[in-house]
């Protein structure tokens, strides 16, 4: 599909594009998100992209109350904390991201195994526009 | 599976010293390596001359970023007046200093050097918590930190699997917590030395002196549930669940074991010692156990022949209480899954079948990242030397034990199993 190097720099401009993508090795069909740019599996570098279709659920989650200065710049402190996942996705492969629109100081009422679906959350950054990955309750 | 591996030759531990653990505002990295030195000196039986020592193996994580000053390999060597002979610096997160020990048993055991000091150091207290936390994030797996996990983030994600796949939840951390500060009392050099119900208690006193309404903490996991008294730093873990921000400084002499006796007429030796790599939770197998972990263990019991019910007492790396429930299970003492059923029975406390963290582990004692890992060892050669005071494992004939350290987010974790012959 497209010709980008399987890289970091390429995922995250997929995900500027609302795209999360992955690499897929042509060989032993193994599926790596974020992607890689070698096999780990059978070590063939014959990839290619694919496109998730961004369903999957919840594996693991904490709502983080003292967060690093980027994200106090955001708003988030100990009165309000912000979530971050793991989140096991239909295709099988598991990714790191936020989770939005859930309660952070109410940790019972987000539960593991909840179905989710992807959602990407633009900023601003100062080397421009720089999206996050995340994900809400389906 | 790991390969069965041997040391080309036997390597001993004849001296130990560690630093007071804690926040030190008068006090810098030198000064607090300088303490570990002096005792490691001292605690040489027979004595030793430190011009003999060949190499310097120095742990350090991050003072770079902590006190803006890297390169402290060269820095200890002229504190130590060990120059102009070699000092290397080894970097694996908090698992920093067990990697220094490791190199420095397969430069004796290569035959190449009989005497080596191998050690850690971290000065992290002049920064402010937030700093800290963006420095120690920095060990995070990149896609990590970018969704904005921070340290305790991680293993609280960790915390909410674990709770899933088998039933586990908070309650169960708190016996971790516990538990550990009922060692740290015991251990003059840990950074509190209180327990939860000592702190507790000076909880109340202090609410009252100062005229506020004291609640009514019926036991110490009462008091633990009270957010106030124990606040969400990354739900599920809360203060108590997490080790503090410290300085400190260890380190241990190393030689060969066919020149130990000249030193002491009570070597301990290195027994196995393994070494794994781990990747970030979104690519790892299972969230519930640490692969690295795992590895090294094998490792380091097909290299002593030894198995998990050998091991009398262990140290292992409780950053947060989830660890150490994951911890255990990992290196073999408990099945996968009962580890915090075990630690509910008190089957790891001072007097139980399987002791851990004796020291009041890195919740209790305090974590200097890069001081940690020797540190543990530190207090498994204290342990068999029968030197533990008033900490010492109730055990006759207590012979092996061992300490497993942690880096970053698992990738990088060390098995070490000493043993007294």
């Amino acid at each position: 599909m497209e010709q980008r190097p399987f890289s970091d720099i390429a995922y995250e401009q997929f995900l500027n594009e609302e795209k999360l993508m992955g690499s897929k090795c042509k060989a032993c069909d193994a599926l790596f998100v974020p992607p890689k740019p070698i096999c780990t599996k059978c070590y063939s570098s014959d990839m290619e992209w694919v496109e998730m279709k961004g369903k999957g659920k919840l594996g693991a989650f904490t709502c983080i109350a003292i967060g690093p200065p980027s994200m106090i710049a955001q708003g988030y402190n100990r009165k309000n904390p912000y979530v971050s996942g793991v989140v096991e996705l239909e295709e099988g492969a598991r990714v790191d991201a936020r989770i939005d629109e859930v309660d952070g100081n109410n940790p019972e009422s987000i539960k593991v195994g909840m179905p989710m679906t992807v959602k990407f959350l633009h900023q601003e950054g100062e080397q421009g526009p720089r999206t996050t990955l995340a994900f809400r309750p389906s | 599976m790991a390969k069965r591996r041997k040391l080309g030759r036997g390597v001993a531990i004849v001296g130990a010293g560690m630093s007071k653990f804690g926040m030190f505002p008068d006090k810098d990295t030198k000064d607090v390596f300088a303490e570990a030195f002096n005792e490691m000196l001292a605690s040489v039986d027979k004595g030793v001359d430190p011009k003999e020592i060949e190499a310097l193996y120095l742990g350090n994580f991050s003072n770079d970023f902590f006190v803006h000053q890297s390169h402290w390999g060269p820095i200890i060597s002229d504190l130590i007046g060990h120059t102009p002979k070699p000092a290397t610096r080894t970097e694996g997160a908090c698992a920093s200093s067990a990697l220094a020990l490791r190199e420095g048993v397969f430069a004796i055991a290569s035959g190449f050097y009989d005497m080596v000091l191998v050690g850690g150091l971290e000065e992290m207290s002049k920064r402010t918590t937030e700093e800290v936390a963006e420095g120690l994030a920095l060990a995070t797996v990149p896609y990590e930190g970018r969704v904005g996990f921070t340290f305790p983030g991680v293993f609280g994600a960790v915390a909410t699997a674990y709770f899933a796949k088998y039933g586990a939840n908070r309650e169960h951390l708190m016996n971790v917590t516990i538990k550990s500060h009922n060692n740290a009392p015991l251990n003059p050099k840990a950074q509190f030395k209180l327990s939860i119900r000592d702190l507790m208690n000076a909880k109340a006193k202090s609410l009252e002196k100062k005229g506020i309404p004291v609640p009514e903490w019926q036991d110490e996991k009462d008091f633990l549930r009270d957010l106030k008294a124990n606040p969400v730093v990354a739900w599920p873990m809360h203060l108590y669940d997490c080790c503090p921000i410290s300085d400190g400084a260890s380190c241990m002499l190393l030689v060969g074991e066919d020149i130990a006796k000249n030193f002491t007429d009570e070597p301990i030796y290195v027994a196995g010692i393994g070494q794994g790599s781990g990747r970030g939770l979104h690519s790892c197998d299972d969230m519930t156990y640490f692969e690295a972990t795992r590895y090294a263990a094998e490792e380091a019991y097909g290299m002593s022949g030894l198995k998990p019910e050998d091991i009398q007492f262990s140290e292992v790396h409780d950053c947060f209480s989830i660890a150490e429930l994951i911890h255990i299970e990992d290196l073999g003492f408990f099945k996968p899954g009962e580890g915090y059923k075990a630690v509910e029975e008190g089957q790891t406390r001072l007097d139980g079948p399987m002791p851990i963290n004796t020291s009041g582990g890195l919740k209790c004692k305090g974590h200097p990242v890069g001081a940690t890992g020797v540190s543990q060892l530190y207090e498994v050669w204290t342990q068999l030397k029968g030197k533990a005071g008033e900490r010492q494992v109730p055990k006759k004939d207590l012979r092996i034990g061992a300490a497993h350290n942690l880096g970053g987010t698992g990738g990088t974790c060390t098995f070490t199993i000493l043993e007294r012959r």
